[in-house]
Formats: C-alpha cells, structure tokens, sequence
C-alpha cells in the first residue's frame, strides 16, 4: 500500500495502539489502565481498516469496546479497592526479559522469513464472504463456539451466584 | 516507503510482547487478563495481515478464523471475571502473590 | 425526471458540491485537495445543520411537552421564548464548570468528548440524499451499532472520574441498562439486513425503493423493538433513569456543570437525531417516497421525516411516565428479547420461502407484511398474557397513601379503587 492516506494512517494507529498498550502495562491507576486498553482495542479495529477488513474492524469495537472492556469494569468494581493499583510482582524482571525475548524473536522471524506476497487491491466485500464461509466450511466450529458461548454464559451465572439465594418466585 | 507485510506483524509482535509481561508480571487478576486480552488482540492483528497480503485460495479464511478468537475471547473474558469476583469472595484477595495453594 | 448533474439542481446537494471540486481541480490543485475538501464540507455541513436543529428542537420540545402538560413553556425570552436555546446555550457558556478536587481530571476531562463522539459519527454512514452519504460503509447497519456500544463505555468513565457515589451508582444503572438493549437493537436489524441482503445502508434503501414498499410495513415488531431500544440507548424519557433528578440527582452527568453539561446535553440530542435518522433510512424509505423524491429533493424528505420520527420521541417523553430500572430490565430481558427472536426467525423463513420458491415480489411482499403485522399483534398481546401482565393483580391500583388519605377523605373503607 504506497499512497499517502495509508502510511499516515498506519503510522498514527499503530503508535496509538502500541503507546496504549504500553500505558496498560506501565499506568498506576487500573481504571486508566482499562481505558487505555480500550483505546487500544479501537486503535488496532483502525488497522484492521487500513487492511480492509470491514467486518472483523466493526466486530472487534462491538465486542471488545463495548462488552469486554464493560466486563472488566464490571469486575473491577466488585473487587477490592487496595489492589487497584495495577502493581507488578516479584516476577517483574523475569517477565520483561521474557517479554522481549517473545517480541524480539516474533519480530526477527517475520522480518526475515519470506512470506509469498501477492500484490492485491484490498477486498470489496468481506462481509457476505466471511458469512458464506461461516455457514458452508465453517459451520461445525460456528455451533460449537455458540455451544461455548452458551455454557460460558451459564458458568459465569452459576459461579457468582450468591450462596442460600432461596428459590425466586415467578 | 510503503506499508508491507512486516510492518503489521512487528505491531503484533510487540502487542503479543506487552499482553506477555502482563500476563506474568502483574499482581492484579484483572491486569493478567487484561494482558490475555492484548495477546489475542495482537494473533488476531497477524491473521489479518496475513490474509490481506498473502496469496491464498480462500483469502478471507483469516477474518473467519479472527471471527472465532473474538468470540473465544469474550466468553472466556466471561468466565474469568466470574472467576475473579468468586475468588474475591472466598479468599479476601486477588493479589496473584497469595494465589500459590499449588505449590510444593 | 433523473438529476440533471448541473450544480443547481438540488435534489441532489453532491452537484453543486462537485462542480466546486472540479472548481477546484481546474485551478491545478494536487489529487488530494478535492477528496479533503469534499470531506471537509460534508462534515461541515453534517455539524451545522445539526447544531441547528438541535437549537431548534429545544424550543419546540420545550413548548410541545409544556402544552402536552397544559402549560405554556418557554415565553420569556424573545416573542413566544423563540429565543430561549438561544438563552440557554449562553447560560451553560458562562456558568463556571467546576472540577471537583478529587476527580480523575484526564478522565473527567475526557468524558464529555467520549459521550460525544458516537452520536456524531454515525452520522458519517447515514444517505441523507442519493449518493449523499458521507461513507457508505458495506458494514453501515453494524457500525451504527458498534459505534453506539462505544456510548457504554463513556457513561461509566463520566460517572467514575466524578469521584461520586451516586454518579457511579447512576452511570452503573446506565450501563446494565444499555448492554440489554443494545441486544435488542441488533436483532431488531437484523430483520432488515435479511431483508435486503445486504449491510449497507444505501443498498436497503435502494432495496426499498425498488420494491416501492417501506420495511416499516413488513417489520412491524422490529421497528418497535427498535424505537423503543433505541429511546433506552439514548436515555430519554421514558427511560431516562439515568438523568431522573428525582431519583439519583443527575445520575452519571450530575458533577458536570458549564459547557461539560453541554456536551451532554447536545449529545442526548445527536444521539436522538442519529436515532431517528437510522429509522428513517432503513424503515422509512430514507430520502424515498413512492417516486416523490423526483420533483422534491430527496434530502428535504429524509429530514421531514427525520423530524417526524423525533417528534415522535418528544411526545412519547410528554406522555409517559418513567421506567424503573427493574422494570427496564424485565421488560428487556423477558419480553422484547423473546420477540425479538422471534422476529429474526419468522424473517428468515419469509425471505427462505421468497427466494426457494421463486415467488414474485408483487405476490410475496404484501403477504409477508400482513402476516407479520398479525404475528406482532398476537405475539404482543399473547406473551404479555403468557408472562402475566395482563391479570388483574397486576393492574395499578393507588399507591397506598392515597388510599388511605382517600378513606379519610371520602369517609369510604380504605381499599384498592375504594373496595372493601
């Protein structure tokens, strides 16, 4: 992609969506954290547009942006205030190293492995083709993930439930 | 200079770098997922870069796998807030260092 | 009569817009400048015409609801209170705009901006015209809702950056309600996208056009399904929890004041702008109208009915009287969502029955609109009698005090209507 539009584009949203990552990781304030992730989140649904992936771009702000991140505030809420100080633990050191090292050697492999590019324009409609496959290859993991998503619903009601909730009346 | 490949990839990479940190280094259980959820954000980056500039039959098969990380990763994003607010309410605590009934 | 192309032919507003471009093009300015401009004056314009109607629907929804409650409303300010948004927008500019000492100042600060940026950009994906959309995304009907999942989550960061417990305990309430509906919304679409094929808000209607037939008239159920999700997702009355100054002082916007409250406050009304303009464009035919829309500008029909559908929300915050919030929640959960799904699953089998067996639009579509017109009659009342809100306990009887006051009043046995 050589034209003007997409290398400003790519440069300001991969530099909010990593300077956001990194305020997650380095911020005091776990509430700020959240919404750093946030802008995250919506910085790399920017790439996926520059990648011209439409669906997957409005999928990733309608579940992530405005699910997920509502849950982890949700679970911040219900946890004490002492520990929302987005500490590190004493495996600070080590996990850095361990963090470079993942990033470092993804970086280098796809830097110097020569993946078959082929020159293309960018797709026209992904939508109906992602339904299309969803439905014809795809269509045992499709219910299977809406079996997940079902008992994930349920196990996460169960589990919080109160204990001695006397049985509702309706 | 154009935008290649390699550059999405080496955004993915330090995505998956940082989501790694935290998923080790952080004490709160909420900062580890959130570090859970920056890796699956940065493997979802890749399969899309992959499908876009890759010469494939079925290009879009990356979306579709993307589709399925998106949907894995609320539900589990679902159960391990669940699981959090259910730890909170047995030990007092979410602090990853008084999470060690496992060890030797 | 096709658009002429010639830049005063208004009915289509991209001509005049277009030969300034080109205007600009002959003067040897690089290729970039016209597709910025082009931009600029859509986004321009978009603002203007919004800041206007909003000043404008001040005044009106002012004297409109006063008059429904049969007083006068605004007539102070200037010859029968034309002049008070006017008033207002002045107040709010002077008034000080405190910052509590404790509050998340960046987060505070950010806030007012978040709430706004959904309502604005849906706009962007709108037709208000043939042609005239600024970004005719293919994923248009998915993105007006992302875009409005975005409104979650700066209603919960104004209500914490207050550093206030009822803000937060409001902006909560908000929240759980507008993860509910906002399920509600996407179903209540998806009928349409099934419908017309595709995402893309100029397809559907186009779709409508073509099959001269307003989806209203074969969507009956979802159309109200998303009226009605639609006034939670914008918390307006009568669901206006969040901002009920009787219940939870000013809910999540109660520590801002001055031109932050501003922000608010215009954004409740682009939200409710936005709102109408997505029903009108996917169940009202957008800027069509049976072929009117060849002598009349296509655009001046999309606002009438815009406006229409708006006031349609004015009178229904007249009317009514507010939700509780556990009301809110069942009435989601247990009635709408139901319906909902049912909606999608009838939808599919009529388009299914549509496309395999090859029938005729003519023949098909009149059809499928009576028989959904009747399936959301009977689903209504049926499930409404199912889950039991029609059983006479559960009809409103006077509040307690009443009935007592009443007793001693009227010298009458205290009971529900006055009974023993």
């Amino acid at each position: 992609m050589e034209d003007t539009g997409s290398i400003v584009a790519f440069w300001l949203l991969a530099a909010l969506t990593v300077g956001a990552a990194l305020g997650v990781a380095a911020v005091r304030d776990l509430i700020r954290a959240v919404v750093l992730l946030i802008t995250s989140f919506l910085g790399v649904a920017g790439l996926y547009i520059t990648l011209s992936a439409d669906f997957v771009a409005v999928a990733q702000v309608l579940i992530y942006a405005g699910a997920i991140s509502v849950l982890i505030l949700f679970a911040i809420m219900l946890t004490p205030r002492a520990s929302r100080d987005n500490a590190e633990t004493f495996l600070q050191a080590p996990g850095l190293l361990l963090a470079g090292l993942v990033a470092f050697t993804i970086a280098f492999v796809s830097l110097e492995a020569d993946w078959s590019v082929v020159e293309r324009e960018g797709f026209e409609e992904t939508a109906s083709v992602i339904g299309e496959a969803l439905l014809s290859k795809y269509v045992l993991p499709f219910e299977m993930a809406s079996v997940l998503l079902l008992v994930s619903m349920l196990g996460a009601i169960v589990l919080v439930r109160p204990e001695g909730t006397p049985e509702e009346e309706e | 200079m154009s935008v290649e490949l390699e550059h999405y990839l080496v955004v993915g990479a330090l995505l998956f770098g940082i989501g790694i940190y935290m998923a080790l280094a952080k004490r709160n259980f909420v900062g580890v997922l959130m570090g859970i959820e920056l890796m699956f954000n940065a493997v979802s980056l890749t399969f899309v870069a992959f499908s876009r500039f890759v010469d494939s039959a079925e290009p879009l098969s990356g979306h579709v796998f993307v589709v399925f990380v998106i949907t894995v990763a609320a539900a589990e994003a679902a159960v391990a807030l669940a699981l959090a607010v259910l730890v909170y309410r047995n030990r007092g605590t979410i602090d990853m260092d008084r999470m060690n009934l496992l060890k030797w | 009569m096709p658009p002429l192309a010639e830049w005063y032919d208004l009915r289509d507003l991209g001509n005049a817009v277009g030969a300034f471009l080109d205007w600009i093009r002959d003067q040897g300015a690089p290729d970039w400048v016209p597709y910025v401009v082009s931009g600029v004056i859509g986004i321009l314009a978009i603002l203007v015409w919004l800041l206007l109607s909003q000043l404008s629907f001040i005044w009106i929804e002012r004297r409109v609801i006063g008059r429904m409650q049969s007083r006068i409303g605004p007539n102070r300010v200037g010859p029968r209170g034309l002049l008070q948004p006017i008033a207002d927008t002045i107040k709010l500019f002077l008034k000080e705009a405190i910052t509590n000492r404790h509050a998340d100042r960046p987060l505070f600060w950010a806030a007012p901006i978040l709430i706004f940026l959904p309502a604005l950009t849906v706009f962007a994906v709108i037709p208000f015209g043939s042609g005239m959309s600024l970004a005719d995304l293919n994923v248009g009907v998915l993105f007006v809702i992302a875009v409005s999942s975005v409104n979650t989550m700066a209603v919960f960061v104004a209500g914490w950056a207050s550093n206030n417990k009822f803000a937060l305990l409001g902006a909560m309430r908000t929240v759980a309600m507008l993860i509910s509906y906002e399920l509600i919304q996407v179903l209540a679409l998806l009928g349409i996208a099934v419908f017309a094929g595709s995402m893309r808000i100029g397809a559907i209607v186009d779709w409508q056009s073509h099959f001269n037939t307003w989806l209203l008239f074969l969507q009956p159920l979802a159309l109200v399904s998303f009226i009605i999700a639609s006034s939670v997702e914008i918390g307006r009355s009568p669901m206006d929890i969040s901002e009920a100054e009787s219940e939870i002082v000013a809910g999540y916007h109660t520590e801002y004041s001055g031109i932050k409250f501003g922000f608010f406050y215009t954004a409740e009304y682009f939200a409710g702008f936005a709102i109408s303009a997505i029903t009108v464009a996917l169940y009202l035919g957008g800027w069509t109208a049976w072929g009117l829309e060849e002598w009349v500008p296509g655009w001046l029909l999309f606002l009438a009915k815009l406006y229409l559908v708006f006031f349609l929300f004015v009178w229904t915050r007249g009317t009514l009287p507010r939700l509780r919030i556990d009301q809110l929640m069942a009435f989601a959960w247990k009635f709408l969502l139901p319906l909902a799904l049912v909606n999608v699953l009838v939808t599919g089998a009529e388009v299914l029955i549509w496309r395999e067996g090859d029938l005729s639009a003519g023949l098909a579509l009149p059809i499928f609109g009576i028989v959904n017109a009747a399936l959301a009659v009977a689903l209504v009342i049926g499930w409404a009698t199912f889950m039991g809100h029609l059983r006479p306990e559960r009809r409103a009887k006077r509040a307690v005090l009443t009935q007592e006051l009443g007793a001693i009043y009227y010298r009458r046995p205290a009971g529900p209507l006055g009974e023993a």
